[in-house]
Order: C-alpha cells, then sequence, then structure tokens
C-alpha cells in the first residue's frame, strides 16, 4: 500500500524584508513579498528522499493562507511533491497557531496519511509548536525536532539533538514529524520540476469543507490576543573604532568603564 | 491567591536558572505552586523554596525517560486538575514549548510563546515579546481559558522570596496513547564546564571570520577571561567549526545576555534574531560596512586575529 505523506508548509514574508504589523495587530502581508518558509523547504526535502527510499509514496503538500500561498504550493510541488491542498477562506485571517492547528488537523484527516512532516518553526511566527499541537489533535505519536528521519517496517525512527542529549526516536506510523535546518539541504527545483509543477492539482478547501465554525477560528475566534505592537526603536548608535593596534585595549577601556571586567 | 503551576527545569534534581527566573515571574501574577518531573525532587525543592514556591509537586515515573513528550503532559495536566491555577508557566526550551502546546490543547486554552517579561493584568497575565527578529516589541494575552507560556531565559533576575515548598506527591497515570514515541538511546552532552550559553551573562560568539576549527580556541580564550559561554554563527556551523547546540540565531539559540560580543560575524537578520534582545552589544569585524556595527555599542573595524587576543590579555591584567 502506498505511504501517503503530508507535508505542512506555510507561505511567510520575507525575513530579509521590512516586516510589519497591520492596524488590526496581525502580520502585514501586503507589503512584503512572500514566500515559502525556508525551514518548511527542509521538510520537503525529507518527504522527497522518504519517498524516494519507499516503495510506493505520495506526497501532498498542504497549506493554510491567503491566495497568494498558492506560491509556497506551487515551489513545493515543483521540488518534486506530487500534489497540494490549500485551505482558504477569509474567516481565517487572524487564526493563531491553535486555530491553525485545529484547520491542519482537518484537512490531514480529510487528505488521509500515514506520516506528516513539518519543518522545526514557521520563520515569521517562529513558534515551533504546531507539531506537538498537531499530535495531540490526531491523537498519533510526535517525532519531533528531528536532525536525521527514515521510515521503513510502517516505523519512523530520527535523532533528536536536544540541549543536554542526542536522542534516538522510534514511532508507529501514522506519526507527525518535524525535521531541522540540520537535516540536510533541500534541494533546488529543476526547470523539469517547475514545468511539471504547473500540472500538478491543487485542491482548494474552505471551512464549510473541513466542518469547521468560522467563530472556532480567525482573529476573534483566536485563544490569544495581540493588544500592543510597537516598533523596537532603532539601537542607538554606538562608539566604532578602528583598530590601529590599540584596539584591543580600546575594547578593554569600554568593558570596564560598563563594568564587564 | 490564586496558583500559578510553574514547570520545573532541571537535571537530576538540579535546577536550572530559569526556572527560578519563572518562579520570580509567577509571584506577580499569584502564588508559585512547582511541578517537578523526574528523580530528586527534595533536593530542588530546596532551591524552589528559596525561590518562592509554596509547594512543589513531584512525580517520577520510568515513562518519562521512556517515552518522548506525551508523558510529561500527562503529569502536568494531572497537576492541572488538582490545583486549577490562574496560568501555566513554562521554560521556552524546545521541550518546554512542546509540553505547554499539547497541554493547551488538552484544557482548552490559548498560548503564548517566547514571552521576555509577564506582568499581571486586569483580565489576566499579559506577556512581552519580541518577534520580527527583534524588531517589534508586542505585548499579548490568552483570551481563553487558563494562560499557558512560555518564557525565555533572562527574562527576569530570580529573587529570593522564602516560601513553604512543601513536596507533596503527585499521582499520574501516562496513558497508552503517550506512549507513542520512543526514545531507543540517549547520549549525553559533555559539559565543557563552560556556563550554557542561553544563561549566560556573557556570551562571546565567532563567525565565519574565525575561518577554521582550529582557530576557535582564540574565541575562547577570550569567553574564559571572562566566565562567557561561547557561541557561533550558523556559518561557523555549517562549516564543521563548532557544534551545532553552540549556534546563535534563529535555528539555534536564542540568548539575551548583559553583554554579547560578536568577532568575525556579519549580522544577517538570522543571527540577529538569536541576538539582538542582548544587552550591551560588541562587534569586531574587519569591515567597516558590516550590519552587525548597525546593533552595537561599542564596534571594533580590525581583524579579530589582533584584537581579540589583545583585548583577551588586557581582560586577564585587569583581572589580576
Ligand atoms: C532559514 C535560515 C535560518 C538561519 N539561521 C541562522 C542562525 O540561527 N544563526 C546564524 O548565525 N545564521 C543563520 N542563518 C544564516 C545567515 O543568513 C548567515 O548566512 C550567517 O549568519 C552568516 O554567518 P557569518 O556572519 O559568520 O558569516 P558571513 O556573513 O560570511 O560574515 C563573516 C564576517 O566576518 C568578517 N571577517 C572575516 N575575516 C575576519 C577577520 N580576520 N577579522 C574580523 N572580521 C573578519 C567579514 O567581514 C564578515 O563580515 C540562517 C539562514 C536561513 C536562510
Ligand atoms: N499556516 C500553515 N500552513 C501549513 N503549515 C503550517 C502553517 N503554520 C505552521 N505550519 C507548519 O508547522 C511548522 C511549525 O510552525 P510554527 O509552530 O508556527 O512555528 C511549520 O514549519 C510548518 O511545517
Amino acid at each position: 500500500m502506498s505511504l501517503r505523506i503530508v507535508v505542512c508548509v506555510k507561505y511567510v514574508p520575507d525575513a530579509t524584508g521590512d516586516r510589519h504589523f497591520a492596524e488590526d495587530l496581525t502580520v502585514d502581508r501586503d507589503d512584503v513579498d512572500g514566500l515559502l518558509s525556508e525551514l518548511d523547504e527542509y521538510a520537503v526535502e525529507q518527504a522527497l528522499q522518504i519517498k524516494e527510499a519507499a516503495d510506493d509514496a505520495e506526497i501532498t503538500v498542504l497549506t493554510v493562507g491567503p491566495e497568494d500561498a498558492n506560491d509556497a504550493l506551487r515551489k513545493a510541488l515543483s521540488m518534486g511533491a506530487d500534489k497540494a491542498v490549500h485551505v482558504e477562506d477569509d474567516d481565517l485571517h487572524g487564526t493563531d497557531a491553535l486555530g491553525t492547528s485545529l484547520v491542519l488537523a482537518k484537512a490531514i484527516e480529510k487528505t488521509g496519511y500515514d506520516l506528516v512532516v513539518c519543518g522545526m518553526a514557521s520563520t515569521d511566527g517562529t513558534m515551533g509548536v504546531l507539531p506537538a499541537l498537531l499530535a495531540e489533535r490526531l491523537n498519533v505519536p510526535q517525532v519531533t525536532l528531528l536532525s536525521e528521519v527514515s521510515v521503513a517496517d510502517g516505523k519512523v525512527t530520527g535523532r533528536r539533538d536536544g540541549d543536554t542529549a542526542s536522542e534516538q526516536l522510534e514511532a508507529a506510523l501514522p506519526a507527525v514529524v518535524s525535521v531541522t535546518d540540520q537535516s540536510g539541504e533541500a534541494r533546488y527545483p529543476s526547470f523539469k520540476g517547475i514545468m511539471a509543477a504547473k500540472k500538478k492539482p491543487v485542491e482548494s478547501l474552505d471551512l464549510d469543507d473541513l466542518d469547521i465554525d468560522a467563530d472556532e477560528v480567525g482573529l476573534d475566534g483566536a485563544w490569544t490576543k495581540v493588544e500592543d505592537a510597537t516598533e523596537r526603536p532603532a539601537r542607538t548608535a554606538g562608539t566604532i573604532v578602528k583598530d590601529e593596534g590599540e584596539g584591543g585595549k580600546q575594547l578593554a577601556e569600554f568593558l570596564a568603564g560598563q563594568k564587564f571586567i | 491567591m490564586a496558583e500559578v503551576l510553574v514547570y520545573v527545569d532541571h537535571v537530576d534534581g538540579a535546577v536550572r536558572k530559569p526556572t527560578l527566573e519563572l518562579l520570580t515571574l509567577a509571584r506577580r501574577i499569584g502564588e508559585p505552586v512547582a511541578v517537578h518531573l523526574g528523580p530528586n525532587a527534595e533536593e530542588a525543592a530546596k532551591v524552589l523554596a528559596e525561590h518562592g514556591a509554596v509547594k512543589v509537586l513531584a512525580a517520577d515515573v520510568p515513562e518519562f525517560a521512556e517515552y518522548l513528550v506525551a508523558p510529561k503532559v500527562d503529569a502536568l495536566q494531572a497537576a492541572y486538575d488538582a490545583v486549577s491555577p490562574a496560568a501555566v508557566l513554562l521554560p521556552s526550551s524546545a521541550e518546554g514549548k512542546e509540553i505547554g502546546a499539547r497541554l493547551a490543547v488538552r484544557i482548552g486554552s490559548g498560548i503564548i510563546t517566547d514571552a521576555v517579561d509577564l506582568e499581571a493584568g486586569d483580565e489576566g497575565p499579559v506577556a512581552t515579546q519580541s518577534v520580527f527578529a527583534a524588531s517589534y516589541t508586542t505585548k499579548s494575552r490568552v483570551s481563553k481559558g487558563t494562560p499557558v507560556i512560555t518564557v525565555k531565559p533572562n527574562s527576569a533576575a530570580p529573587e529570593a522570596a522564602p516560601a513553604a515548598g512543601t513536596v507533596e506527591p503527585l499521582a499520574v497515570t501516562v496513558a497508552d496513547s503517550s506512549k507513542g514515541t520512543k526514545i531507543v538511546s540517549r547520549t549525553p552532552r559533555e559539559s565543557t564546564g563552560r556556563p550554557e550559553l542561553t544563561e549566560a551573562a556573557i556570551v562571546v560568539s565567532g563567525g565565519r571570520g574565525v575561518n577554521g576549527a582550529e582557530n576557535f580556541p582564540v574565541i575562547e580564550a577570550l569567553a574564559d577571561s571572562l566566565g562567557a559561554a561561547v557561541g557561533a554563527s550558523r556559518a561557523a556551523v555549517d562549516a564543521g567549526w563548532y557544534p551545532h547546540t553552540n549556534q546563535v540565531g534563529q535555528t539555534g539559540k536564542s540568548v539575551s545576555p548583559q553583554l554579547y560580543i560578536a568577532a568575525g560575524i556579519s549580522g544577517a537578520i538570522q543571527h540577529r534574531a538569536g541576538m539582538q534582545t542582548s544587552k550591551t552589544i560588541v562587534a569586531i569585524n574587519k569591515d567597516a560596512e558590516a550590519p552587525i556595527f548597525d546593533l552595537v555599542d561599542y564596534g571594533v573595524v580590525g581583524d579579530l586575529f589582533d584584537v581579540v587576543p589583545a583585548l583577551t590579555e588586557e581582560v586577564k591584567t585587569r583581572k589580576g
């Protein structure tokens, strides 16, 4: 039987751009170019490698996001994923992590899955909680923050490099995994891949399709509320000296003045 | 007064500093009740009591070490059911965030991660966060359920506030569904003897400019003269010059020390994301145009192989 892999990918504002908040204190997506979160490219890459090692597998990429999030799906399809699911609904604007996990979980169940692959964190929200939330909601094992992952004989195994130890993990499928940027560079889409992606199916779903009430999601349904967002004042210009033999001494002088030595 | 659950981060009963910071923040909201999972609760309780824990709920079952994360969620949920707290605070470690997230789903609550400050508010605790690579500061609160909040290290100075700290056993039944992810083996990290990166008061980091693993001792020598932790940019880590556990930035550790010294680091946005909230920032870089200089309190344009050893010598002399 075919191994059904669902990769969760997020469309995010470019981190190297000038990111801002909109008036309703949600992330302003209009002024900054969006793209497939770089950390989710690692998830797509690992899914592709798992597929290559399997007899028979199919990769669906899934996103919850605005119309433009289609770009993120196209990128993942051009890397080699087979098909895509886009959950899009005006009522989703302002949904927080708990709400997003609800929508993703329903979409994953509807799609059918043996393995869910996520990135380690989104590059805009950087919470890194979605994979754990999904495992809880789907009631399947959580095998997260892996720097190495493989699937064989109905089991997923991987290495999690934590703060105090490196752990070897194992779980039976179905399961939710997340992979770090240590898992291996993501491939670039080939020209052939880009052309092929144009013909791959993208299914569009809204809240009705997933049996979710509008008041469970969106800004009003969110479990958390941003009350204030202030741009951090630019750091006041510091002292900059050129080293002409005395740089180390001058720096020591500064550190002593600040009571660090 | 309302009780606040504080999840204890410890190594075999040795309580880590971020937990003491959590206790300090918890006292702004209510009475801290610590939850200690794993061995040596009695030993931990002494330190927890000194910092304000009125009670220490303790559980130690083998499943905590045998399976990933989920058994600890079962235990924290048991503590939640026993106490009905006003809030649940956890350290913003990878595990702390995952435990908090799963608890939030179970108790139908919102979660805020990576808070850098916490105050009591009319409608519940208000968390300060630093977002978009620290270019914005936000204030948020949980609007549904009992607030679950994870807090970054170095967000508050631990304060002594002696309390009873009575240890009470917490009964935990680990559900079968929480035994899904087996920890097959565990290789503890070797200690370097230096302070923990996220907890250190001073961090000295090296980047691509260090130009080889064989040169990192230059960075380490400065760090040791200052009693600092050693960090590295992703470029240095990807080149294999320094371990990934020392990486500072978006996909490494996020640090907020009193003093951050960057040597041979350009200051890319993903690096800044992990260090921009440091109190004082110093950089040594031979390129006067490097973006890191936009952040510094003091910068030296020069070759790190001249400046860093000279600084190290000067620090040693001054410290006697
Ligand atoms: C999704 C994603 C996540 C990322 N996460 C992280 C992260 O967590 N942490 C991180 O650091 N990066 C991260 N990066 C990478 C980041 O974009 C930069 O590539 C990286 O920070 C560059 O490291 P660097 O400053 O050491 O190297 P460079 O940018 O190459 O800078 C080296 C600097 O050293 C200076 N130099 C060279 N020789 C000397 C000398 N002898 N003396 C003094 N100065 C010298 C040069 O002038 C230069 O400014 C991430 C990137 C992406 C896309
Ligand atoms: N809106 C979304 N659509 C699809 N996947 C998402 C979305 N948000 C987060 N994810 C996935 O969850 C991971 C962790 O995200 P986060 O918890 O938001 O940092 C990401 O790397 C993605 O794999």
